[in-house]
């Protein structure tokens, strides 16, 4: 997931790439013109067309809705901040006669006056994988629990590093803070059993195993600079969280140059395909996989379901979105935590 | 320049009926030149008299509707200026097209950079220097420019006049056979303007003729041997500068005179 | 000076003060005579202060080898942005053409079976290409740089896109010539990648290039004076799609070394090297309104930067304050330029 986050991790980049990607940006409607036959419309809309990521999850939702007998109009903003696209997206479903909106919101509040405006014309709204701010400005919301996907690679890293000293170098997204990076980068210290101090913030742990946090943008390049620059820091790291694979990929290179592959553990969260086949090369010892066509083809369920008899989608007791589930995949079991081996990981991976 | 092109009596530059139409309007029509060998000609005109029309038409930055050039008695058809120039006509600008930020040397074999010999300087265009620091001295110093101590200084360091010396080192220094000088002193002070002055007297006296634009009558009848006046598209008197008078000079340009009336004061050739 | 203003018959304030005005009158002409010194400067300044504060962690040679790989990509890509730059242009796409050209060169080598040069040299001709593309619309359509390479930059990455259909290619499936640019020597203590050592090379021939050859005058002054030129006899428009593809087949080295960085082909990465590359630029002290600057200048922007993001972690400083840093030597570095050309007047 973290990856689909890089443009926001350099505020110079956003600030030309914004121009150039909202003056490029046309929402990509597939589904625009073609014929409907009284279909119920469901629309998905994604915060790119390129990611892996969203690419799986439109398969997962085009699959769901031949299945299910729906028709699904996809459109796709152009970068992680750009709001206005999927305004516009959201005025064009509502105006085409859609009975549900399914979207990943690009910014979590900014697109809640155009999402209300749609539910009062009767649309469902479900958001997808990043929730909005309030919860409650959507009908329903299916996503990975990323505290608990940073948990699980928590505790696993806690078994297996168990009578070392550890030394843990955090590789996180973005200097903005922004909640995946907060929750995973958390969740990872709560499963290791270190206290956060601010449950909002990254950085104020007090905690002598730390050696230090480093932002990566959520891809190779980055990963490797930020290893660079903590294993300069302090030679003795031997446990290195990352904000995702990319990230991890680009830190095994700093790690191997310094010809550290031996002595340190590299954890992750995604379940991306390259980063599966890294856990099966013994790269990253675990990581903690997402469910990117689990959440589309509930949310087209759900609004289908919706369709039918007007029913909304409930979530679980105590939470504000439906868990669409984290697997931790590892090759080297810990005990007493549930995981996957990487070849199970392989034909469940996405991208 | 061309070996005989002084000795012989054609003349270095002759244009006869140019026209020059935008749209409904006549910038030039049906205008003549006349330049001799080896003099400076100013050419002096209201605004909107045609000036800059014909020096376009002369230097091939535009390309007349009608009328022929003849260039040392040669008939020539310049399509661009660098046509022009490859013909030997050299055109210094009022702009000066000089490259700011570059040293002296750049900027005078600015487009014709001396390069090494051999492979290095036809394929990999390597540049020769030394060579070109060296005619450089010579060059500035043959026109008596060398109050310039330090070459590779920007030309923007330099002052106007400083800057309209490389312009006219530049246009004297590759072999050319006649220079056109557009508003040489419009933005010099009285010292500098000198300088220019003097400048193409020393160009003029190595027998390379001058077209000078200029606005300014003292200048103009410092320097020149004849005067064109351009009035209305035309060329309507064309004089030996000691045979007119500034205020009668003035009078023809801005018509307040017909050449006809001081055919008495003046002699004044009838185009 | 402060010693001189403290003589005893320096009762004379007038005086002091005109020789205070000749300091920095005399300070700006060698700026604007030397446009290396300024960001030679800060790059000196800035590495004493971090060897004080951080001390041997950031001045160690392992670390200042680092800190040139880290700026190695950058680099690249900055001389391809000072060559457009130095017209006058700028190419928002340089960062787009690098992927590109990278995923070019993984695809053609792991997935299409082609051997390693034929896929490698293809990915160079494919930066060429983009450069051409940039070029031809620069010239002959007379689109404005920015506008040109605004629209050219998402034409690439879509083709990145499509090309890679988002997939990375993993470092252990990169054939060994690709990676090459990664690997090392080590001497004295330092970490030394061939890339770092072909950038730095990349440097030294280009600056050549621009000060030694007849192109490098013409490029000089097309961004200088265009009309100018053009009456000078320099065929502009050849001038300016030359630059546009020597600058695309840079980047096709960049992109060769940011595989040999990263191990891996990611259409994900080096998104950001458009506006990085910008920035490099301009605090190398190159102006944006062309004709004035020195490619070295590139180098030693990166450098800063570079030393910066290094220093700064070092210290356990926040990243936000390290963007913020960055952000104030640009702005810092565009100011200067503007004083600096005002020798000028």
């Amino acid at each position: 997931m973290a990856h689909r986050v890089k443009l926001r991790c350099s505020a110079l980049a956003a600030s030309s790439a914004g121009i150039g990607l909202t003056l490029l940006l046309t929402s990509c409607g597939s589904g625009v013109g073609a014929h409907n036959d009284g279909k119920t419309i469901v629309g998905l809309i994604t915060k790119t067309n390129d990611n892996p990521f969203y690419v799986k999850m439109r398969e997962g939702a085009q699959k769901k809705a031949d299945e299910l007998g729906v028709d699904l109009r996809t459109f796709a903003g152009k970068g992680q901040a750009d709001n206005d696209s999927q305004v516009k997206a959201v005025e064009n479903l509502v105006a085409a006669g859609a009975k549900g909106i399914l979207i990943t919101p690009a910014d979590s509040s900014a697109i809640i006056p155009a999402l209300d405006r749609a539910r009062k014309a009767g649309v469902m709204v479900v958001a997808l994988d990043s929730p909005t701010d309030p919860a409650s400005a959507v009908d329903g919301t299916f996503a990975t629990d990323n505290r608990l996907a940073g948990r699980m690679i928590g505790k696993w890293a806690k078994s297996r590093m168990a009578g070392k000293p550890v030394h843990i170098a955090l590789l996180d997204l973005s200097p903005e803070q922004v909640k995946v990076d907060v929750l995973r980068d958390q969740g990872f210290l709560e499963g290791f059993g270190i206290d956060v101090g601010n449950p909002e913030r990254i950085g104020d742990e007090r905690d002598s195993r730390i050696v230090g946090h480093e932002v990566t943008g959520a891809n190779e390049e980055g990963g490797r600079g930020a290893m660079e620059k903590l294993l300069q820091k302090d030679r003795s790291i031997n446990l290195v969280y990352t904000i995702n694979e990319p990230a991890a990929a680009g830190a095994y290179q700093a790690i191997k140059a310094a010809g550290k592959q031996k002595d340190i553990t590299l954890v992750s969260v995604d379940g991306g395909c390259p980063g599966v086949k890294n856990v099966a090369a013994g790269i990253i010892g675990a990581t903690s996989m997402q469910f990117p066509v689990k959440m589309a083809a509930e949310g087209v369920a759900a609004v289908a379901a919706y369709a039918k008899d007007g029913s909304k989608p409930s979530s679980p007791r105590g939470r504000d979105f439906t868990d669409t589930g984290v697997a931790l995949i590892t090759d080297t079991p810990a005990a007493g935590l549930d995981s996957k081996k990487s070849d199970w990981g392989l034909t469940h991976c996405w991208g | 320049m061309k070996a005989g092109d002084t000795a012989t009596g054609v003349p270095a530059l002759e244009a006869r009926g140019l026209v020059k139409r935008y749209g409904h309007v006549t910038a030039l029509g049906g205008a003549d030149v006349d330049l001799r060998a080896g003099e400076v000609l100013a050419v002096i005109g209201d605004n909107g008299a045609g000036k800059s029309t014909l020096i376009k038409c002369l230097s091939g930055a535009e390309i007349p509707d009608a009328g022929q050039i003849r260039l040392f008695g040669e008939p020539v058809r310049f399509r661009s200026p660098l046509d022009a120039r490859d013909h030997g006509l050299e055109t210094v600008y009022q702009n000066l097209a000089v490259a700011p930020s570059r040293d002296i040397p750049a900027n005078l074999f600015l487009g014709r950079e001396r390069r090494k010999p051999g492979p290095l300087g036809s394929v990999l265009r390597l540049l020769d220097k030394k060579r070109m620091r060296e005619e450089t001295q010579e060059l500035l110093t043959s026109l008596g420019l060398l109050t310039i101590q330090n070459f590779s200084q920007p030309v923007e360091t330099l002052s106007g006049g400083q800057r309209q010396g490389v312009a006219v080192a530049r246009a004297a220094c590759f072999g050319s056979r006649v220079i056109i000088m557009d508003e040489p002193t419009a933005a010099l002070g009285v010292r500098e303007s000198q300088r220019v002055l003097d400048l193409i007297r020393e160009i003029s006296g190595r027998g390379v003729p001058v077209i000078l634009i200029s606005h300014d009558m003292p200048h103009v009848f410092d320097v020149a041997d004849r005067i064109h006046i351009q009035r209305l598209g035309r060329r309507v008197a064309l004089v030996n500068t000691c045979d007119i008078s500034m205020p009668d000079a003035v009078a023809l340009m801005t018509g307040a005179l017909h050449p006809a009336e001081i055919d008495g004061r003046s002699r004044v050739e009838h185009p | 000076m402060a010693h001189d203003t403290v003589t005893p018959h320096a009762a004379d304030p007038p005086a002091t003060r005109s020789a205070k005005h000749g300091l920095i009158a005399r300070g700006q002409a060698a700026l604007h005579t030397k446009p290396l010194l300024g960001p030679l400067v800060v790059l000196l300044l800035a590495s004493l202060f971090f060897s004080v504060w951080v001390g041997s962690r950031f001045s160690d040679p392992l670390n200042i080898s680092l800190i040139v790989q880290q700026v190695q990509i950058i680099g690249m890509v900055g001389i391809a942005q000072t060559l457009v730059v130095l017209t006058a242009g700028i190419d928002l796409s340089v960062g787009a053409i690098t992927v590109l050209a990278s995923v070019v060169m993984g695809k053609l080598a792991v997935d299409s079976g082609l051997p390693v040069l034929p896929a490698l040299l293809l990915g160079l001709v494919t930066g060429g290409v983009c450069g051409g593309l940039n070029g031809t619309l620069v010239t002959r359509f007379r689109i404005p740089p920015f506008i040109a390479t605004l629209g050219t930059l998402s034409v690439f990455s879509a083709l990145t896109l499509f090309y890679s259909q988002s997939e990375t290619i993993r470092a252990q499936d990169v054939p060994s010539l690709l990676s090459w640019p990664g690997r090392s020597i080590h001497v004295l203590g330092t970490e030394v990648t061939y890339s770092s050592l072909l950038m730095v090379g990349c440097f030294a021939t280009v600056a050549y290039l621009l000060r030694g050859t007849a192109w490098g005058a013409h490029l000089h002054a097309v961004g200088d004076n265009p009309d100018g030129a053009r009456l000078s006899g320099i065929r502009t428009d050849r001038v300016l799609l030359s630059v546009y593809v020597v600058a695309g087949v840079i980047c096709g080295l960049a992109a060769w070394f940011l595989i040999g960085r990263i191990g891996s082909v990611s259409p994900q990465a080096g998104e950001n090297l458009n506006l990085q590359s910008i920035t490099a630029v301009v605090i190398g002290g190159t102006s944006l309104f062309g004709g004035r600057g020195h490619v070295l200048g590139t180098l030693l922007g990166s450098l800063i930067v570079g030393v910066f993001s290094s220093g700064l972690a070092l210290a356990g400083v926040e990243a936000l304050w390290q963007v913020f840093t960055v952000g104030v030597l640009v702005v810092v570095a565009v100011a200067a330029d503007q004083w600096i050309r005002k020798v000028t007047a």
